[in-house]
């Protein structure tokens, strides 16, 4: 035995003898995981999280989060001697006398930008191919509640500095509470601390930004890991894979050195974009006052589609019984993203009652094969697109020489009128392709290659897929749609007859299928071939 | 509920194929050194954060194409440090591509739910234990154990009654009293109507008495936009046109609705717009909302002059101003 061996064996002796995590660990390092390029998105996720960590920790030792008013001393010349709150003096402090301050402060706002940008597409990687499902629907309802977590921790990221446009994003967040009928004005004292701004505010987020979601952020991913962990991963169909087992590589050494590896590259790719991709140069906008504002306000992208729907609602307020209503602030701060993020993070639930499937499944789907809810995401992803688009009206008319208003009503109308056009669309699409796999397993693959026959009549050649490709294309399943059951055999009324209904419609249009083709149908091409 | 068709059969998984690496000595020894230059350049970018750190100055700006000026120190700091961890991180991925064994696992599933004993099992611990406390039989416990639980997180909900004080008038007053005079902002000059030429706009705050400091709170409040036109170009009932004066008229500058600074006027058409949502206001006709999310007019100051020929508030404003709140009186 050589001596590093002894060293090793002696150090996992003492561990061992402490923990008796042996048998656990030796499970753990040969634990299995499934390879495809769509499951590193979670890990950006993650590895951007743990930059945030890092670089914000780095910003916290000069940041001062305070509005006590101060004079700007630093070396930002354009600002020096002007009144402006602690919290923005020492951003400044950061950004300029701070050594490698501002690549940290970039660094920090690029990846929590990516760290969003990485959960939408996770988000939109396991709901096109349905991962959701049972057994898996905590682990969708824990990315809900990170996704809404992180929107809240990225806005108030954001409000910390106190700088003018950060300033003006507070003032239209006080203006929601303000809006929220009975206490809104009540709770935007409180929260303010007496009058908007008030001195209180940015101590407040800070503590809420840096102590407490982090904290609720790092329970919630540990569980949405572990359970990854438990239940193993998903894998994509092909040959070989079955609901009953993982195909891939081993966590030791493949994984360890590809995840981790990963890791850097992450980090590597923020640290370039901090160190060359100038964000949020906020000593161009000076210090925050009520009394001005920077024209093409803009908050950062994952708040754009709020900021969208609330631009393009119509003028309505009411005032009944002597209480006013901002319906033109609730209906799009509140309501709508209440019904999306509700909604979504039922969606689960919906979809298994729609096909009455209540049984687990670690195979993902094919897009197409699921074209109801394919539809479902990309009207979904248009809603949100136009609202984001809405929300950059202002720089959008100025770059391409619009007019604002044409671009507000387009978006009024298209938000209305585009998603259930993009929902028809997207099944279409879906089920032509489920037609185009039919025929490619009873006709095979177009050659391009065209023969002349003796009698003088042209024919392109057909190819036969590979035995592994005909599986892949016909190895999903097809549910029938449930049947309304209205009475039982002793004609006794159902009494969910109405439910059973409306489940039995929505089944139907969700189990729209092009049939794949049977083993027999397959046998019959190939003996007349 | 089974397939109602059965899939073709399945061929399994296909066969591995082998890496140049896995055959040919020399091709691993060859990826050997590619991981090991990956690591090196990752040294080299720490020596080049190192050497950005001790030795470029802070002052030297760089021109560099698309990125316009940039400082010097900061880029090479970045540029540094992002190399040294990319090129680990391609190391390691580089190391596990061509030298690492790429032989698929096959790993065997289990489904989550427990086995029908197991399952039995803790139902009948659970109501074994839960029969052992007892709480069905003493009901009375039950009642206060409810009636303490229900009200314990009162408590903190109380303490944080401090957060701030109650909103009382506040958010439908302003510092803005009759014969207040109207000051810039920035530098607290009075104006006289002929400190503002047609076409001008002045940002303007009430005049403070000596020694009472202007607190943020104050401007989020008592901001007012005062702007210039011809007397004949308003468009007006009667009593709003007398609360101008000469052509000049005084609006509040926080939004109508959610409180953003409405700073851009244009003298054309005389629209003054709100940046963050558009909300788009007629100065001519007292700041009628034409487009976009406000529901309704700025508020509008009533002006004079006061017996020096400074502008003052005729009276102070007649309703809240700012975003919309529940109490808000908006008839």
């Amino acid at each position: 035995m050589s001596a590093r061996e002894r060293v090793a064996g002696q150090v996992a002796n003492y561990v061992d003898e402490r923990t008796g995590s042996a048998k656990w660990l030796k499970k753990t390092l040969t634990k299995v995981f499934p390879d495809h390029w769509s499951f590193m998105l979670g890990e950006i996720v993650l590895y951007s999280f743990i930059i945030l960590l890092l670089s914000g920790t780095f910003l916290t030792f000069w940041f001062d989060p305070s509005m006590r008013e101060v004079e700007y001393e630093g070396s930002y010349e354009p600002l020096s001697g002007l009144k402006m709150s602690a919290a923005y003096a020492s951003t400044l402090h950061i950004s300029f006398d701070v050594r490698g301050g501002l690549l940290m402060r970039q660094i920090h706002h690029w990846a929590a930008l990516i760290f969003m940008a990485a959960m939408v597409a996770h988000l939109m990687r396991v709901f096109f191919t349905g991962a959701f499902r049972k057994p898996r629907e905590f682990n969708w309802i824990i990315g809900v509640g990170l996704l809404t977590l992180g929107i809240v921790e990225g806005f108030l990221g954001y409000s910390l500095p106190d700088d003018l446009l950060s300033g003006t994003g507070i003032r239209i967040a006080e203006a929601i509470i303000q809006a929220l009928p009975v206490v809104g004005s009540y709770l935007a004292y409180f929260i303010f601390g007496g009058a908007f701004p008030g001195e209180m505010f940015i101590q407040r987020i800070y503590v809420v930004h840096i102590l407490l979601i982090p904290g609720i952020f790092l329970a919630l991913i540990t569980a949405h890991l572990m359970l990854v962990w438990y239940q193993k991963h998903t894998q994509y169909p092909g040959p070989g894979r079955t609901e009953k087992n993982v195909v891939g590589y081993p966590l030791m050494p493949v994984y360890m050195a590809k995840a981790g590896g990963f890791f850097f590259i992450v980090f590597g790719v923020t640290a370039f974009l901090g160190a060359f991709a100038s964000i949020n140069p906020l000593w161009l906008y000076g210090p925050y006052t009520p009394g001005q504002i920077s024209a093409g306000s803009q908050p950062d992208w994952y708040m754009g589609w709020l900021d969208g729907l609330v631009r393009m609602a119509p003028p309505l307020e009411t005032y009944w019984f002597g209480y006013t209503i901002s319906w033109n602030i609730l209906i799009p701060g509140l309501i709508i993203p209440g019904i999306i993020f509700t909604g979504m993070a039922l969606y689960p639930f919906i979809e298994s009652w729609m096909t009455g499937d209540k049984r687990e499944h670690h195979l993902l789907d094919r897009p197409r094969n699921a074209p109801n809810r394919t539809a479902l995401g990309a009207m979904s992803i248009t809603f949100m697109l136009v609202a984001l688009i809405n929300g950059g009206n202002d720089l959008i008319a100025t770059h391409f020489d619009l007019s604002i208003n044409q671009i507000m009503w387009f978006t009024r109308i298209g938000i209305i009128v585009l998603p259930p056009l993009v929902f028809v669309i997207t099944k279409r699409i879906c089920l032509s392709l489920q037609r185009a796999d039919r025929e490619l397993v009873l006709h095979g693959r177009e050659t391009g290659r065209l023969v002349m026959l003796p009698h003088g009549e042209f024919i392109e050649v057909h190819e036969p897929l590979s035995p592994q490709r005909a599986y892949l294309l016909t190895q999903h399943e097809q549910l029938p749609a449930l049947e309304p059951v209205a009475a039982d055999a002793n004609g006794v009324r159902n009494p969910k007859g109405a439910k059973a209904k409306i489940q039995a419609r929505l089944s139907r249009a969700n189990q729209e299928q092009i049939a794949k083709p049977t083993p027999k149908e397959v046998l019959e091409i190939e003996d007349h071939h | 509920m089974s397939n109602e068709i059965a899939p073709l059969t399945d061929p399994g998984l296909p066969e591995h194929i082998h890496r140049k690496a896995d055959v040919d000595p020399r091709a691993a020894k060859r990826a050997e050194r590619q991981v090991g230059i990956l690591f090196l350049l990752s040294v080299f970018g720490t020596l080049l954060f190192i050497y950005a750190y001790v030795g470029i100055d802070e002052s030297i700006f760089i021109f560099l194409p698309i990125m316009g000026t940039t400082n010097a120190h900061q880029l090479f700091l970045g540029l540094g440090l992002a190399m040294s961890l990319f090129f680990i991180g391609m190391a390691a991925v580089h190391w596990a591509k061509t030298l690492m064994p790429d032989h698929e696992v096959i790993d065997h599933r289990k489904e989550q739910r427990s086995k029908d004993e197991d399952r039995s099992a803790f139902v009948a611990t659970v109501k074994e234990r839960a029969g052992e406390a007892g709480l069905g039989r003493r009901p009375f416990i039950k009642r206060t154990m409810g009636l303490a639980l229900g009200l314990v997180g009162l408590s903190p909900i109380l303490l944080l009654r401090d957060l701030g004080p109650l909103p009382e008038n506040e958010l439908n007053e302003t510092n803005w009293k009759a014969g207040t005079r109207l000051v810039t902002d920035p530098g607290d000059r009075p104006l006289k109507p002929s400190d503002l030429e047609v076409g001008g706009v002045a940002q303007v705050q009430p005049e403070f008495p000596p020694g009472k400091e202007r607190h943020l709170d104050d401007i989020a409040k008592d901001s007012v936009l005062l702007i210039r036109i011809r007397p004949e170009e308003f468009n007006l009932d009667p009593e709003r046109l007398s609360w101008t004066y000469e052509g000049i008229i005084a609006f509040s500058k926080i939004c109508s609705h959610m409180g953003c600074a409405v700073a851009l006027y244009e003298q054309t058409t005389k629209h003054l717009l709100c940046p963050c949502h558009q909300s788009t206001f007629d100065v001519t006709r007292a700041a009628k909302v034409i487009f976009g999310p406000a529901a309704r007019a700025l508020p509008q100051l009533a002006i004079t002059v006061d017996s020096e020929g400074y502008i003052v508030a005729k009276a102070p404003f007649n309703e809240a101003v700012g975003p919309s709140f529940w109490e808000r009186d908006s008839k």
